[in-house]
């Protein structure tokens, strides 16, 4: 392998004949799917960055009320309300799926399966303007008369029919639309994911010679598409309810308030699968490269990847056991809550198993893969208290339930993305990131990250209701230790958002000055380290052909310890 | 029939180099499509039941009788034609001017039922069934609605077809999307029939 090869040292266009491209065709209106892979993940972490404000701005509010929160000003209730209802659907829905299912999606899959574009280009290019559109529409929110919707992010009619309880009704009507525009943009981007990777992989690339993380990706999408049509039907009858007089959800003229809750939970479990798996691709891809070990058991992860798919259907009523729903339905619905916790605590086995006699290399994309691993672990177990309907009664709707899917969404949205974003960086770029700095930001991002949750489990099990303004208006919730905690968190979160500084700061220092990365700077086998850094338009100038599959690291005899996909022997 | 023969194709070449993929990308494509759009139409039907098995008195009084046999007539309609676009498929690599005609024939067909159907609101409204109305009314519209507009948006599609095998631009693959996409809005409509009608 001709190692060390500066980035842009041959003709960056491949066998496609040169042709110079504009500025707006080639960062605005491209079809390439690499520049579609960035303008997701930028528009991912800048509203990431929107959404980490809010947090900011609430936080102060629940640590120091009534103050005035700097850079802000005074958070009044319904100032509350939007912003927890938007930080939530923000982090869910525009941060983890266009970052970790758009972004990665689109950046590995054509490279990992070894072919020169999408299938469908422009509807690819297409995807990423309505996905834009949507953006703009759910910020554009903050700025109607009466302000953007503040329902909570599940938004249960009545609060979010009914100007009357919402008291925001263009912001309500704004926030049902941008959500069904961003579930169009990802279904047109889930059709462009299978079809690559099922039609256009590479000559010899079989179907268990597919990377974890393209085949995590293409079953995400099928989750997600296959989950969000009741979604969007309901999306459309509560858009209905606000604006043209109809009862979908009015019990009072005939209507079900509790339909709303079954069609945005049938969507809404899957959807927790859906940015789960890219994560859980992600860091199967890093751990065997830092391990130099080939990947434990890949089919009996396949097997046990589908079988999480399909059970992820047929857990969404634990989100409703206090919505009065039969018990002895929810008896069900708690087995087979349960039974999901079995394939993904497999999961964490295999990693661990995968580990095991590797010899480790601690570098930031590892590091990033193994807090992965560890946190989403504690989001797991703590999940089970809430899977179980009698435990659930006492603890739905407190802080419990909430540092719950925290400890899985910031490991699935943030670590997941951070672990993959340093991984791929030296390909996305053609530069190598700052080690040192890399790993003062993970140290400052993990240890806030537990002083802030897990406080938060403890106030959730003294009965920490969430979506309390003030908790001074609650004698027994404003004893001194428990706003001493609050006060605790809010630092934490500070501390946290502070080093992500030392992030930006290492991008902006590894974009400019950063060592240039070789085509292959981690040894690894797949597929997109066998052309240049960063890939030119086409990706490679001849297509590569596939010999093997994608794990084979520390073969016995072999000189090199990895053998990458597409070298004959 | 592969799409480097008909000349012409939109798709890059890492959608054209693979001889061995069973099925065509934009068929592929749009049966995934169809999928996802299974599920939507499954969710509207399934809230529908739910609102109606959770009623007191069905159909909600003082709302009129939705006309069961002139939409058992334009069922008919729009079944055959489907058919008439399954044989205008086959006609399609031996006799363009067949295949032609009878592309055409589907589409006044889809057109005739919707227009067919338009008719049949105007009357329903003028009988008090409105959006607003009634449960009832408010899902019959939607649901029968959206159905509607994806056979609009298929007839477009069909006529576009059309146009583009008359100048001789047809590729198979793109015959064989919309055509599955119209075979899913003709299949549907019986079951929608079933559901919301009887």
């Amino acid at each position: 392998m001709a190692e060390a090869v500066p980035a842009g040292s041959q003709d960056p266009h491949g066998g496609h004949g040169h042709h110079e491209q504009s500025f707006w065709s080639k960062y605005v209106f491209s079809t390439d799917h690499k520049m579609i892979a960035m303008q997701y993940m930028f528009t991912g972490m800048a509203m990431g960055m929107i959404g980490a404000f809010m947090a900011y701005a609430f936080r102060m509010q629940l640590a120091f009320p009534g103050m005035e929160v700097p850079l802000y000003g005074l958070v009044s209730p319904a100032n509350y309300n939007s912003l927890v209802t938007n930080h939530g659907t923000i982090m869910i829905f525009w941060v983890a799926m266009p970052v970790l299912l758009a972004g990665f999606g689109n950046f590995l899959i054509p490279l990992m399966i070894g072919c020169d574009d999408m299938v469908f280009p422009r509807i690819n290019r297409l995807s990423y303007q309505i996905f834009l559109l949507s953006a703009i529409v759910l910020l554009a929110s903050f700025f109607v008369p009466g302000g953007a919707f503040g329902g909570a992010w599940t938004a249960y009619p009545p609060l979010s029919s009914e100007a009357q309880y919402s008291l925001t009704p263009m912001g309500s009507s704004f926030w049902v639309v941008a959500v069904a525009l961003e579930f169009v943009a990802f279904l047109m981007g889930g059709i462009n994911f299978v079809t690559t990777a099922m039609n256009s992989r590479a000559p010899g690339m079989k179907m268990y010679d597919i990377p974890i993380v393209v085949w995590m990706i293409v079953i995400a999408s099928i989750l997600f598409m296959a989950s969000v049509g009741p979604l969007i039907a309901g999306a459309i009858m509560l858009f209905f309810d606000q604006n043209l007089g109809t009862a979908f959800y009015d019990p009072s003229r005939g209507g079900d308030p509790i339909l709303w809750q079954h069609l945005f939970w049938f969507f809404g479990h899957p959807e927790v699968y859906v940015v789960l798996l890219p994560a859980l691709g992600v860091t199967a891809e890093i751990i065997p490269v830092f391990a130099r070990k080939k990947f434990f058991a890949y089919k009996t992860v396949l097997y046990t990847v589908f079988a999480t798919g399909v059970l992820s259907f047929t857990v969404w009523a634990h989100h409703q056991f206090i919505a009065g729903i039969d018990p002895r339905m929810a008896n069900i619905f708690t087995v087979t809550t349960l039974l999901i916790s079995v394939p993904i605590a497999e999961m964490c086995f295999v990693y661990i198993a995968t580990l095991w006699g590797g010899s480790i290399t601690l570098s930031t994309p590892m590091l990033w893969a193994l807090a992965f691993v560890a946190e989403f672990l504690i989001g797991g177990v703590t999940g089970i208290f809430l899977g179980a309907s009698g435990a659930d009664i006492y603890m739905h709707d407190t802080y419990f339930v909430l540092a719950h899917f925290h400890y899985t969404f910031y490991p699935i949205a943030i670590v997941g993305t951070f672990a993959g974003f340093t991984f791929w960086f030296p390909k996305m770029f053609g530069r190598m990131m700052d080690d040192r700095l890399g790993k003062i930001h993970f140290w400052g991002s993990i240890i806030p990250f537990n002083c802030i949750f897990i406080p938060l489990f403890v106030l959730g099990m003294a009965g920490q209701h969430r979506r309390i303004f003030d908790f001074n208006a609650y004698p027994d919730l404003a004893l001194p230790w428990m706003q001493h905690t609050r006060e605790f968190v809010t630092i934490a979160l500070l501390v946290m958002l502070a080093f992500q500084l030392v992030f930006f700061y290492n991008v902006w220092k590894s974009l400019r000055k950063g060592e240039k990365a070789s085509k292959n700077p981690w040894k690894s086998n797949t597929l997109e380290w066998t052309t240049e850094s960063p890939p030119g338009h086409g990706n490679w100038a001849e297509l590569p052909t596939v010999y093997r599959g994608p794990y084979e690291y520390s073969v016995p005899d072999r000189e090199e310890d990895y053998w990458p996909q597409n070298q004959p022997s | 029939m592969t799409d480097l023969e008909q000349g012409q194709s939109p798709l890059p070449m890492a959608a054209q180099r693979r001889g061995d993929r069973a099925v065509d990308s934009r068929v592929l494509g749009m049966l995934i499509f169809v999928a996802s759009e299974t599920m939507f139409f499954a969710g509207l039907v399934s809230g529908f039941t739910i609102v109606k098995s959770g009623a007191m008195v069905w159909p909600p009084p003082g709302q009129p009788r939705l006309p069961i046999e002139e939409t058992a007539f334009n069922t008919a309609a729009l079944l055959a034609s489907g058919v008439l676009l399954f044989l205008a498929r086959r006609a399609f690599s031996r006799d363009r001017t067949r295949c032609s005609q009878l592309l055409i024939a589907a589409i006044g067909l889809g057109a005739f039922f919707v227009i067919f159907q338009g008719v049949e609101w105007l009357q329903l409204i003028h009988f008090g069934l409105t959006l607003t109305s009634s449960t009832l009314g408010s899902f019959f519209y939607l649901i029968v609605g959206i159905h509607a507009l994806h056979a609009v948006i298929a007839i477009a599609l069909m006529l576009r077809i059309w146009l583009r095998m008359r100048r001789g631009w047809l590729a198979e693959g793109q015959f064989a999307a919309v055509a599955v996409f119209w075979y899913f809005v003709v299949g549907l409509w019986p079951i929608l029939y079933l559901r919301v009608y009887l």
